[in-house]
């Protein structure tokens, strides 16, 4: 199941409750180093509590999160964020700080206490600026941008923090067509050439098919497919993951299928 | 540059606050008072005994009283925490008048009974307010605001049958100091007491400021960017309620300092832990020294206990905020 190339990041037999509801059950697989991995599955399958234990940022469970061969809690806290970084839904919640400031708090597992930031810092939080096309509102504040601003300012601060994998949650959901196809673009532009992993969560199988070379499968906390996108997109394993019955359709363009769910009118 | 301009003011304000402060009274105090000479010596000892001691154990709470309130509206994410509001500085207050109740106020290494039995009551507090809040899902206003008050009503039952179980002398010395005040008889032994734990408190804080600015972001987030997000929470609780027990353990609950300060310096300097808590800590000092010596001129020859005044300020201020933010989230 694993690919052949070595795993930057690997799940064994993973399993985590939260509070007495268990969330993941014996969750395994492999993420190739450079590789673009979607999350997906129905609501309440698990997949931000899946993405929350690969950042390192939920305590607990049983089983293994591996980076390079060794447990995510060998690694000082630091040290993982200098490697991975996390998106998270870019909600409306009131953070006070200019876009600057957000970004520049990227820059965290770099600072000592007391030091000013250095100009590697500002360098680094301009040039993930530039790359998102956030410079131009780097002066207001957070909470006052729309939601597909903020989701870039988020996806700046994570591309300032540095590290060679990125973890995003929902990252188009709640986006509209316009800044869900920049948002794939700026990930698609900040991946290549660098040796990036990405791993993504959605619940949107027709983008995670467009948008990665891999895909997991979750369904009531289990992982039920590991595979290709191709492999991904047959009636019956969709209807047995979303529990709703699905046709495929061309894509125009794309080489791939469409989903779309059929349940309705027809019956 | 302009937050730099606005932190060199505020010191400067503070440092004039303090000089001229001492000699602000009923009783006009000659300026060569200061180095004790006198046609009257007993001015000497107003300035140098009661005067100077008061203002620096002024500045001294009104500093440690904003920057704990800053730490706790950064750690609860909310502008309406506080010590007063969560109820700390009514359990630093019951530990205290369980010490004056079981005469516990003798000194270990400069450390009385009473501070270790205030501090005692605000770490114990701020771990039920905050696990009372934790427990709910999410951060609610209203949890945090009825855990806080819940805590502080049946603190102050409880400081009341401490009072009722007292004799005379017990009972007015615990009713006086529940006001709040700077008037009775501070001395520089008690400045001597609270300046260790304010000024620990202080650099703890200040030590961690980018860690502060994180956690206001979302401690998921923070614990995203390597920030050691449960230790260093449970630093950050230790120094506020140290800081909070040392002044409540001398002055009693003076009210609202740690909600008004670091406020106005937010609007000053903006949410930056790097610019506010300096300035929340210069700012809460020269503000209480200021109310103290407009509390025992106002109502000449009385003394207001400063308590009372940072209160009936505290009380609508807090309301504007209430309505205010309530108003805002509406809007968004």
């Amino acid at each position: 199941m694993i690919a052949d190339s070595p795993s930057i990041l690997e799940v064994r037999d993973f399993s985590i409750a939260l509070g007495a509801q268990p969330v993941l059950r014996g969750v395994s697989f492999g993420v190739a180093r450079g590789e673009a991995l979607a999350i997906v599955g129905p609501n309440g399958a698990g997949k931000t509590t899946l993405l929350k234990c690969l950042a390192g940022i939920l305590a607990g469970g049983s089983g293994e999160i591996l980076l390079d061969g060794r447990p995510l809690s060998f690694y000082a806290r630091k040290q993982l964020a200098r490697r991975i970084s996390y998106v998270p839904q870019a909600d409306a919640q009131s953070v006070p700080f200019t876009v600057e400031q957000f970004v520049l708090m990227g820059r965290y597992p770099y600072l000592s206490p007391f030091s000013p930031i250095g100009r590697d810092d500002r360098r680094a939080a301009d040039e993930a600026m530039a790359r998102t096309g956030t410079s131009r509102f780097a002066q207001r504040r957070l909470d006052t941008l729309s939601g597909g601003e903020r989701q870039k300012v988020y996806i700046a601060a994570a591309l300032a923090q540095g590290g060679d994998v990125m973890l995003l949650d929902e990252p188009t959901t709640f986006l509209d067509y316009h800044h869900q196809e920049d948002i794939r673009l700026l990930l698609r532009r900040s991946a290549r050439g660098s040796a990036t992993t990405t791993i993504s969560v959605t619940h949107d199988v027709n983008r995670a098919a467009l948008e990665s070379d891999r895909i997991v499968a979750l369904r009531g906390g289990r992982v039920v497919f590991v595979g290709t996108p191709e492999a991904i997109m047959r009636p019956d394993l969709l209807a047995e993951i979303y529990g709703c019955p699905f046709v495929l359709v061309d894509h125009p363009r794309a080489g791939l299928p469409m989903i779309v769910p059929s349940s309705g009118e027809e019956d | 540059m302009k937050r730099a301009w606005i932190l060199a003011a505020l010191l400067a304000a503070a440092v004039v606050v303090l000089a001229v402060a001492p000699f602000v009274g009923m009783t006009r105090i000659p300026l060569t008072a200061l180095w004790g000479e006198s046609d009257h010596p007993v001015l000497v000892d107003v300035l140098w005994k009661l005067r100077m001691p008061r203002v620096v154990m002024g500045f001294l709470a009104g500093a440690g009283l904003a920057t704990a309130g800053m730490a706790f509206q950064a750690m609860f994410r909310n502008p309406l925490a506080t010590p007063f509001t969560l109820g700390v500085a009514s359990g630093a207050s019951l530990g205290s008048a369980l010490a004056f109740h079981l005469g516990l106020t003798a000194c270990w290494l400069g450390v009385s009974g009473v501070t270790l039995c205030a501090f005692g009551g605000a770490l114990t507090t701020i771990a039920l307010v905050y696990g009372l809040t934790r427990s709910r899902q999410g951060f609610s206003t209203a949890t945090m605001l009825l855990a806080g008050v819940a805590l502080s009503f049946s603190f102050s039952s409880l400081i009341l049958f401490l009072q009722y179980r007292s004799d005379f002398t017990q009972t007015y010395r615990m009713l006086r100091w529940v006001m709040g005040g700077l008037d009775r008889a501070v001395s520089f032994a008690d400045v001597l007491g609270v300046l260790p734990p304010v000024a620990a408190g202080s650099l703890v804080i200040f030590y961690l400021t980018h860690e502060l600015n994180l956690i206001t972001t979302g401690e998921q987030l923070a614990a995203s960017r390597g920030v050691e997000v449960d230790r260093t929470k449970k630093i950050l609780f230790m120094a506020a309620s140290l800081m909070v027990g040392a002044v409540v353990a001398v002055c009693g609950p003076i009210g609202f300092v740690g909600l008004m300060a670091p406020h106005i310096c937010r609007l000053a300097v903006g949410p930056d832990h790097r610019f506010l808590a300096p300035a929340s800590w210069l700012f809460g000092g020269l503000f209480l020294v200021v109310c103290d010596a407009a509390a025992r001129t106002i109502m000449a020859p009385a003394e207001l206990p400063v308590g009372i005044l940072t209160s009936l300020l505290g009380g609508p201020f807090f309301l504007c905020l209430l309505l205010c933010t309530s108003a805002r989230r509406e809007v968004a």
